[in-house]
């Protein structure tokens, strides 16, 4: 019995594995296959969500706390990457050497309004993030010397081919979404993880059993928003400018929310996936000029999240795993009772396979 | 500039009743259900365009045609609770109906640009051009009107909830939904009717919004964020704090339009900040009855 058990983990084991590093290779191959400009711009845009639904994952995903105003770190990315290469009068490549001061920017801005918004409960602290977001915004259109009001930025000009532009943007972008997946994968085994969702399941009383509440929940906030900053700043390079309605995009907010939501809220996994379903359909929506453009895709955004949250509130990922235990079990519990388990080996791996099965969130 | 201050407090006053208006439909919603309606800052832009279609397809004067659209009001916001937030159970429940609002504000928004497109309206009535002289300056009737009415309806609502049996049940859900059940009251249809109301009186807001401002359907964003300022400013469920908060913000704005017109806005926001770092439940807000 125990070594059956061992050796499906075992093969569990070999087959995430497997399917993590084929999952590598396709995305590292994935420009050089398909060549064509308009397909890579996909693949550019499906990255850079990937890494904000993840950056968005680690803070709201495990601390419960939502946030609908990550677009304040996106467009704050965008704007200061404009910014400084304006001001400093750079161009070309080097405006790359920008990100970590774009990262720095949203970390540092991501302190006082955590500072402020962290300070309150759940439903309260969407609200305020919405608030701040539009106190953003605002600022984007009043600061007019500094932000150029309404017209926005214009990023430094790149004199690379068209034909291979998208490219370098996609290895960019790619490594910033596996490297948040890294964080965040490394956040869930940590004891700081550990809190975070401790803070999610019951605050006050995380807070009796020592759990520094406000710390945990800053730190999260801040790594979180540091990233979106920085990938916002990719974004502003890659499709050369930014203006406050793009920068500070209530849709990007929802967008981001309902990926996770789509994928499974909570979940690693989930939120690339959600990313990798939502960000190509609305790119190849709004493409579709007979469909109408805009306004069909915000109708169609809403009625998937309605779908999503009414009919698989959990999302694909657990709702999924779900099935597959059980479909692999043939309806027999996963765990197996421990009146059953002979030896000390077998209760070990019994919990191991526990673990893997319901370990989406 | 005393006149100009004096303009803009009675401005900030007679438009604070109209907001009073849609947040007390807000913080109604809030009370009962614990949930915060996202899409009330919609709900009022597709109240002004109901208005709008009444008015120009079918010559309806705009306080006439609000005995349509305020029943048609409440009819939609009796369909979204049963369609989508009655639905909604479990802990996650206040984070998860705050996206579902939002998505059918985006929806209705959606709607919107596809059936009136992008242009700005306006709501136009003699009562709109035609100004009266007050203070030795000149105000379009309809601020009078428009507050007037708000009065009515706030006046209503007020009646509604501390003189009739379905008032003291509706208070009897905010102050403890457990013991409401238990002594016999209806729940979920005091939670249906209440969503209904807090919709229906978006109706009448949004006509008067309509008709001092221009509008398109991607006001409703401005609006919801001013609400939700005015709302956690008088304390989340708390109807009297609404009003007092309403007015407040309302004529702060005004006045501080007349030095800085464009960062007048943010004056909300910097307001509400300020409130929660003194007092993280808001002036008028109950004690932590909802700490979730």
């Amino acid at each position: 019995m125990s070594e059956q058990l061992n050796e499906s983990s075992r093969l569990d084991q070999a087959l995430k594995g497997g399917g993590l590093l084929a999952l590598i290779v396709i995305a590292i191959a994935f420009p050089q296959v398909f060549t064509n400009p308009a397909v890579t711009n996909y693949g550019v845009f499906a990255m850079i969500y990937v890494a904000v639904v993840s950056a968005w994952n680690i803070f709201s995903g495990n601390s419960g706390y939502i946030s609908l105003g990550q677009a304040v770190f996106y467009g704050s990315g965008a704007y200061a990457m404009g910014i400084a290469a304006r001001d400093w009068h750079m161009t070309g490549t080097t405006v790359f050497a920008l990100l970590p001061l774009c990262g720095a920017v949203g970390a540092a801005i991501a302190v006082p309004l955590g500072l402020v918004a962290l300070r309150v409960r759940r439903h309260t602290f969407i609200v305020i993030t919405i608030a701040f977001f539009f106190i953003f915004q605002l600022m984007a259109f009043n600061l007019q010397s500094f932000t150029g009001g309404s017209s926005g930025l214009a990023s430094p000009f790149l004199t690379w081919p068209a034909a291979t532009y998208n490219t370098p943007f996609y290895y960019i972008a790619l490594a910033y979404a596996a490297g948040t997946i890294a964080i965040a994968w490394l956040i869930r085994r940590s004891r700081f993880g550990l809190q975070l969702r401790a803070i999610r399941d019951d605050e006050d009383r995380a807070r009796g059993l020592g759990v520094k509440a406000m710390r945990v929940k800053l730190s999260a906030f801040v790594i979180s928003g540091a990233i979106t900053a920085m990938v916002g700043a990719v974004w502003f390079f890659y499709i050369n400018q930014v203006e406050p309605q793009t920068g500070f995009d209530p849709l990007f907010d929802l967008t981001i929310v309902l990926m996770a939501f789509l994928g499974g809220y909570g979940s690693i996994g989930g939120a690339v996936l959600g990313a990798l379903i939502i960000e190509p359909l609305t790119l190849w929506l709004n493409s579709q000029p007979q469909l109408g453009g805009g306004s069909l895709n915000e109708i169609l955004l809403g009625a998937v999240f309605l779908i999503v949250v009414l009919f698989v509130p959990r999302g694909i990922i657990p709702t999924g795993s779900e099935w597959i235990t059980k479909l692999r079990t043939r309806g027999r519990p996963a765990v197996i009772p421990a009146t059953t388990m002979g030896t000390p080996a077998a209760a070990e791996s019994g919990t191991a396979t526990s673990v893997t099965s319901g370990g989406a969130r | 500039m005393a006149q100009e201050i004096t303009r803009a407090i009675i401005d900030g006053i007679l438009l604070g009743g109209v907001y009073a208006l849609m947040a007390v439909g807000l913080t109604l919603i809030f009370g009962v259900l614990d949930i915060i309606n996202i899409a009330q800052g919609v709900l009022v832009i597709l109240g002004a365009y109901l208005s709008y279609s009444l008015s120009t397809k079918a010559h309806i004067d705009l306080f006439v045609g609000l005995l349509i659209t305020v029943p048609a009001m409440f009819i939609i916001g009796v369909v979204i609770h049963w369609a989508f937030i009655r639905r909604l159970r479990g802990t996650e429940r206040t984070s998860m109906t705050l996206l579902v609002t939002y998505a059918v504000a985006l929806i209705i928004e959606g709607i919107l640009y596809k059936v009136y497109g992008a242009n700005n309206v306006t709501l136009n009535a003699w009562y709109t051009t035609q100004s009266v002289h007050v203070f030795g300056f000149y105000l379009p009737w309809i601020y009078v009107f428009g507050f007037i009415l708000a009065i009515v309806l706030v006046a209503l609502i007020y009646a509604l909830l501390y003189r009739t049996r379905f008032g003291r049940s509706v208070r009897a859900t905010m102050q403890d939904e457990t013991a409401a059940r238990l002594v016999g009251i209806d729940v979920n249809r005091v939670a249906a009717l209440t969503f209904g109301i807090g919709v229906a009186v978006t109706a009448a807001g949004g006509m008067v919004y309509g008709a001092t401002n221009a509008f398109n359907p991607n006001s409703g964003y401005d609006l919801i964020s001013r609400l939700l300022a005015i709302i956690i400013l008088g304390g989340l469920g708390s109807v009297g704090g609404a009003l007092a908060a309403s007015v407040f913000m309302l004529t702060l704005e005004s006045v501080v339009t007349i030095w800085y017109p464009t960062w007048a806005v943010a004056v909300f926001y910097a307001a509400l900040v300020l409130v929660l770092l003194i007092r993280p439940s808001g002036f008028f807000g109950r004690k932590a009855v909802r700490a979730q």
